[in-house]
């Protein structure tokens, strides 16, 4: 053993918004500890937008910081003793998931939709139905509660993403995988409507959500029995080196992918999605939509591209397979929904498998067309389009309530058209941008990972993209049909008219939805300029 | 294989021990039967989970459970950070300070929350 | 791009074959740099009234036809001073902004107006804004009158987006865009089941031919690295012949999707569901128009792609006699224009798939064809307007004396389409018969019987509606429609007889050479004298046939249903919905009854046609999410075994 112990270098100048976050976190923690719960809502929502605020400056000063690499392919730094990689593309992650976090942060802090309450829980472990105060008759309900730890619980969460995509070797990976997952699983468990539901989305997410990181964990120690090292750089080299117990590699390596397709609900993986989308409380869905998905598919890139890059064709077949399945699968099966959130959450498992298809346009820096679409750039931006379009359909599927809660039934918003043009007009334009019809941002992002897959000669795959998303279309093009075309119910659900703080997220996204249409290019540039990855 | 010998007599020779108590006991030990003997052990105190009400257990066990294991946890970084402290120098106690700080921040909330209270 | 296009002459000339004109725009200047209004105009349009709400109930329907019209005026302009250039300073394109620009692949939001869409413009403005002008009338009573006006103007600005961009991806922009539109329109009247199913119907058989041109677009992006115009026609020779085939056939597949050929046809005549004969035509005459354009303007592939090229001549020969069957057997009045129109849109793909030989007669068939078509459809609403809304030509009968105007409007439109002498669509059918002729025998006969059965049907249509005995309801009392219904008839009924005076001096052919290239002229086997004369007696032998079959009898109320298997077939459209039903709707439809017969919500994924099958799968997968958690453990583990196995198995 080295008796001499140096500690790795810390970048600071490059880490310091995950610092913040989880500085952030923490204070929210205390917060909960020491605040009187008449205050804690408050501080607690304004601790998090200044801890996201800081992070989102943060975020573009580091961005605007990096070093080149590679002669200019690639920026950033390899730091925390490899640990984290700050590159291009984890700088435009973090941004991404940053404001998705704040659209989060928004749609959490919302308190109009339900006629003055949280659309929190009050207590967890709340069973369905039961108002009574903690102490009897006397005591105030537990209506007014509320779990202010869910602001904490977000920006857990936040950390735990953009260490996940940062990750430089597999341990810091799978730390990140389990940071980003737990809070998620509780959030899921919060809803204040529904209680049975929510309780038990929670709880499928949770056992099936262990039951992936083990896959994770198993995988990554036959990885390293293969390579001798955690690091991707150092697993790179070894695949390079090649020799050894391939299958070691080649076995741990579908373990990893396993887990980290359980995240992003990749088809046969993805049958948590539906469940726990439509139970958690809608504001952790429109979440956990946009982010994990984020945030799983920089370390689903960091993985294969990085550690398993000379591997790739050992992986892309497999990979072709599970993109097919997923995005037939996921069309297919929201085809029959007849509930928004599940039909939204099939609708998200294929758009996994359009962004998968993205992921194997992966070619060789030589191969590649003068000019062409990276696959990395292309998923980053199909990743910016697609977030942000979820959050903003979730957050409008809020607005329409049922008495007993949000309206889930797709028969409900049956001629909503008629009564709020703004509302549907609006849930509207997000269908839009998920069937990827032009002039809305779905289609560049479409556009892009189709063309970057096909430059790569997934042919096959391609065209099953271009069949699923025009199945796509049919689902959402129906449902628009029936809010504008029909005649509302005698019943119909209340619109409500939220704060400020939903309205505001839906305009954003909404605006933003627009003009990455109108006007990709910035964007795209960004992602572009974004590079490869720093080993 | 040489290397594993004496792992493999080791495991051998607990498993034999544990079956040989438990069979020695359950041959020669006195049988008397009580209500306090049926009972489940707990440190001493009335069994909790009572038959009725389906015999869930409270959530308050989960959370002792918890604490401690989050201590287990805790030890389990602190030992090999105090086998090599002198090693580890600043860089290895400004870490373990920001972890135990950490700690004791979750800590603090448990208590504040009333986590500790049994009732 | 000079050297490539000259190489391109070049070995075109040594090889004794014809060059394939590259587009190549220069930039706008005057009334030119207008040229985005023509689009942002009816856009702003519907803009306006969909976003307005009730404020603009009262003064809508006027903003709309505004919008329009003020777009034809700016065509106008535009073609008359495109009128005064040179042929080689004909091709204008307009850069708005970079759509998507990474590194070299650019997609400019860039328009192109050259002779070809010079055309589309006035024939698209022309006639929507007349369409527009004639719904202020037909739609008064409507209370969502507005919202028609919107639909109507999103879909004036979709289809001149199609024809306006300079690429591909600008082109799948309004074909998407019009495909929305008509779906709106179609299903418009949505409280009637049967237009909601239309509705749906044109909306999945459209997606069909989406595929198509998606693929096509993706490949020739790969292929070319660009989807301009500009850059694939300069690069066009260069690629493989396979290649191009491929990129013509998804191409092919397309424009069969929006122009109802074969076997894509089926939406057509179910979406006369629309509204009213107004939506009927905004199918008939312009969209459908869509895929004539597409395999105009793709001439350069084409032409480079003769397996394709050939594709398009046998669907075009199918429809064209598919749609003339179907137009005999038909008691609707809108349905039998349906079914001429695909038959005429046929004609138009049979001529853009002789290639340079017929290209420019294609377009000059459509514009004619804008007129005559756009002409009956508005006359065949304003019969129904005048008889409460009837479709049953049965129900008809000696309307002519009721309806002067009406009758005297579209009979000039009925001369024009069997091609009577000296009525516009006399020249331009005449032109592709021998186009065809010239071609090929077969093709030629082909396109010889369908002008015998365009006279045979339209007489029989003309004959049931205005002739004969009347048969109306008692309390039906037909009248002439107002003038604002009326004067638009007569406007285009003016076109159906004038509009062939764009042949004068081969003006139409000449004018489009800078876009598809010189017409080829090939010998015929009889002077085209004799030819013209040959058309003339068949279209002669259909009308005496219709006389002799309808005319000299009583025509019954009801449809007699003890008739041959010929008329059978034809009045169910030839089967086509049954192919469809029983290919793909049928099969689906058993899985799903034979699998959840229990989950009543299986059926509501049962639709038509691929949705059918879809929603069957559908209701089956959803029995693996049975929601418990044991169950998808076992398909995460599943995949993962299979997963791990997979890849251990690829590898050796």
């Amino acid at each position: 053993m080295n008796d001499e112990f140096t500690g790795p270098a810390i970048e600071w100048a490059r880490l310091w918004p995950l610092f913040a976050v989880f500085g952030t976190a923490l204070v929210g923690v205390a917060v909960e500890a020491f605040a009187p719960r008449s205050a804690r809502c408050l501080i607690q929502s304004s601790v998090a937008g200044v801890g996201l605020a800081v992070a989102l400056v943060g975020t573009v000063l580091v961005a605007l910081e990096l070093p080149e690499r590679a002669g200019g392919a690639a920026r950033g730094d390899v730091t925390a003793g490899g640990a984290v990689v700050v590159d291009g593309p984890t700088v435009f992650l973090w941004g991404l998931l940053v404001v998705v976090t704040v659209g989060g942060l928004l749609l959490f802090a919302e308190r109009r939709v339900d006629a003055g309450l949280p659309v929190f829980a009050g207590q967890a472990s709340l069973p369905p139905g039961s108002t009574a105060g903690p102490g009897g008759p006397g005591e105030p309900s537990y209506e007014d509660w509320e779990h202010t730890e869910v602001y904490p619980l977000l920006v857990f969460a936040l950390g735990g993403m953009m260490l996940f995509c940062a990750s430089g070797d597999l341990l810091t990976m799978f730390v990140a995988l389990e940071i980003l997952s737990l809070p998620l699983y509780l959030l899921c468990g919060l809803a204040r409507r529904r209680r049975l539901l929510s309780q038990e989305a929670a709880m499928k997410y949770f056992l099936l959500g262990a039951f992936s990181s083990g896959f994770f964990v198993y995988g990554m120690a036959l990885v390293y029995g293969y390579a001798g090292t955690l690091n991707l750089a150092g697993v790179a080299v070894a695949v390079r080196a090649g020799g050894g117990q391939e299958v070691l590699l080649l076995v741990g390596a579908a373990m990893v992918m396993v887990a980290l397709l359980f995240k992003v609900g990749a088809v046969p993986f993805h049958s948590w999605t539906p469940d726990v989308y439509q139970g958690a409380p809608t504001a952790v869905t429109a979440y956990m939509a946009a982010a994990t998905k984020i945030a799983a598919f920089g370390a689903i890139l960091r993985f294969l591209y990085v550690g398993l890059g000379d591997a790739r064709w050992d992986w892309a077949p497999l990979l072709w397979v599970v993109a097919i399945l997923t995005m037939l699968g996921g069309v297919v099966l929201a085809v029959g929904q007849t509930e928004i959130k599940r039909l939204l959450a099939y609708s998200s498992i294929a758009h996994t498998g359009f962004l998968l298809t993205g992921v194997l346009g992966l070619q060789a820096s030589g191969d590649l067309a003068e000019g062409q679409i990276s696959s990395l750039q292309a998923v980053l931006f199909y990743l910016a389009t697609y977030g942000v379009a979820t959050v903003g359909i979730f957050a409008v599927t809020t607005l329409v309530r049922d008495p007993g809660g949000e309206a889930g039934s797709v028969a409900r918003w049956t001629g909503l058209g008629r009564t709020s043009p703004l509302v549907a007009g609006a849930f509207a334009v997000f269908l839009l941008s998920l069937a990827g019809i032009p002039l809305t941002a779905g289609f560049v992002g479409k556009w892009s990972v189709f063309a970057s897959a096909a430059g790569a000669g997934a042919w096959p795959v391609v065209a099953v993209a271009i069949t699923s998303s025009i199945i796509a279309v049919y689902f959402y093009v129906r449902h628009i049909v029936t809010m504008f075309f029909a005649d509302p119910p005698e019943d119909a659900p209340v619109v409500v008219v939220p704060s400020p703080l939903t309205s505001v997220t839906i305009a954003v996204a909404l605006i933003v939805t627009v003009a990455l249409g109108v006007v990709p290019g910035p964007l795209l540039d960004l992602a572009g300029h974004a590079g490869q990855f720093v080993r | 294989m040489e290397l594993y010998t004496p792992v493999l007599a080791l495991l051998a020779l607990a498993a034999g021990f544990a079956i040989f108590s438990v069979a020695v006991s359950t041959l020669t030990g006195p049988k008397r039967y009580n209500r306090a003997r049926l009972d489940s052990y707990e440190c001493g105190i009335e069994p909790t989970p009572q038959p009725f009400g389906g015999g869930r257990i409270p959530v308050k066990y989960y959370t002792v459970a918890m604490t401690f294991i989050i201590f287990d946890v805790e030890i389990m970084f602190l030992v090999p950070w105090a086998v090599y402290f002198d090693q580890l120098s600043w860089f290895g106690l400004i870490a373990v300070v920001l972890f135990l700080f950490n700690i004791t921040l979750a800590y603090a909330y448990e208590w504040r929350r009333g986590g500790l209270d049994w009732d | 791009m000079t050297l490539s296009s000259s190489t391109l002459l070049t070995s075109a000339a040594e090889g004794g074959h014809h060059s394939v004109p590259v587009v190549e725009a220069m930039s706008p200047d005057g009334v030119f740099s207008l040229l985005w209004l023509v689009i942002a105009l009816p856009l702003a349009g519907a803009v306006v009234l969909l976003v307005g709400g009730r404020l603009t109930d009262r003064w809508g329907h006027w903003l709309g036809t505004a919008t329009v019209t003020g777009s034809f005026v700016l065509s106008v302009v535009m073609f008359v001073q495109l009128l005064g250039r040179d042929d080689a300073e004909r091709q204008i394109g307009q850069h708005l902004w970079d759509w998507f620009a990474v590194g070299d692949f650019q997609v400019g939001m860039d328009l192109l107006y050259d002779p070809l869409s010079a055309l589309f413009l006035l024939l698209i403005t022309g006639v929507s804004a007349l369409i527009h002008l004639y719904s202020v009338g037909y739609m008064e009573h409507d209370p969502r009158r507005r919202r028609f006006f919107g639909y109507l103007n999103l879909f004036v600005a979709a289809m001149l987006m199609l024809v306006l961009a300079a690429d591909y991806v600008g082109v799948f922009l309004g074909w998407e865009g019009v495909g929305l539109a008509s779906y709106l329109l179609i299903g418009f009247w949505q409280h009637k089941p049967s237009a909601a199913a239309a509705a749906k119907k044109a909306f999945v058989i459209n997606r069909v031919g989406d595929i198509g041109m998606s693929l096509a677009i993706m490949l020739m992006f790969v292929t070319f690295g660009t989807t301009a115009f500009a850059g694939v026609s300069a690069a066009a020779g260069d690629a493989t012949e396979s290649t191009m085939t491929a990129i013509g056939l998804l191409l092919l597949l397309g424009a069969c999707g929006k122009s109802a050929q074969v076997p894509l046809q089926a939406w057509l005549l179910d979406a006369m569901e629309g509204p009213t004969p107004v939506s009927a035509l905004i199918h008939a005459a312009t969209m459908v128009t869509a895929g004539v354009y597409l395999v105009t303007r793709s001439n350069f592939v084409f032409e480079n792609a003769p397996v394709a090229q050939t594709a398009v001549v046998v669907v075009a020969c199918v429809t064209l006699l598919w749609g003339a069957v179907i137009g005999c057997a038909k008691d609707d009045i809108k349905k039998v224009l349906a079914g001429s129109t695909m038959s005429q849109i046929g004609y138009m793909m049979l001529a853009a798939g002789l290639g340079p030989a017929g290209y420019a007669f294609a377009i000059f068939h459509l514009v004619t064809h804008g007129f005559f078509k756009a002409n009956m459809f508005l006359g065949a609403g304003s019969v129904m307007h005048g008889t409460g809304d009837d479709v049953n030509m049965r129900h008809y009968g000696a309307l002519r004396k009721a309806m002067p105007v009406t009758f005297l409007t579209f009979a000039m439109g009925y001369l024009a389409i069997i091609g009577f002498p000296g009525f516009s669509g006399f020249w331009s059918k005449d032109k592709i018969i021998e186009a065809a002729v010239a071609e090929n025998y077969l093709v030629g006969a082909a396109a010889l019987l369908g002008a015998g059965v365009t006279a045979f049907y339209m007489t029989r249509l003309m004959l049931m509606t205005f002739f004969t005995k009347e048969r109306w309801e008692p309390e039906v009392h037909p009248h002439e429609s107002p003038k604002v219904m009326t004067v638009p008839l007569v406007v285009l009924a003016a076109l159906s007889v004038l509009g062939g005076v764009l042949l004068l001096g081969d003006w139409v052919t000449t004018w489009l050479t800078p876009v598809v290239g010189e017409v080829e002229h090939h010998e015929l086997p009889v002077p085209v004298i004799v030819l013209t004369g040959i058309v003339v007696v068949v279209v002669a032998l259909g009308v005496g046939l219709a006389v002799l079959l309808v005319g000299r009898r009583e025509v019954p109320r009801e449809a007699p249903q003890d008739v041959s298997f010929v008329t059978r077939a034809a009045r169910s459209d030839l089967y086509g919905d049954a192919i469809n039903d029983g290919l793909v709707v049928r099969p689906g439809g058993v899985l799903v009854r034979g699998l959840v017969a229990t989950d009543a919500r299986g059926v509501d994924g049962v639709v038509e046609g691929g949705a059918g099958l879809v929603g069957a799968l559908s209701s089956v997968l959803r029995r693996t999410q049975n929601g418990y958690v044991r169950t998808y453990a076992l398909s995460v583990l599943g995949g993962a075994v299979i997963l791990v196995l997979a890849m251990v198995a690829v590898t050796w």
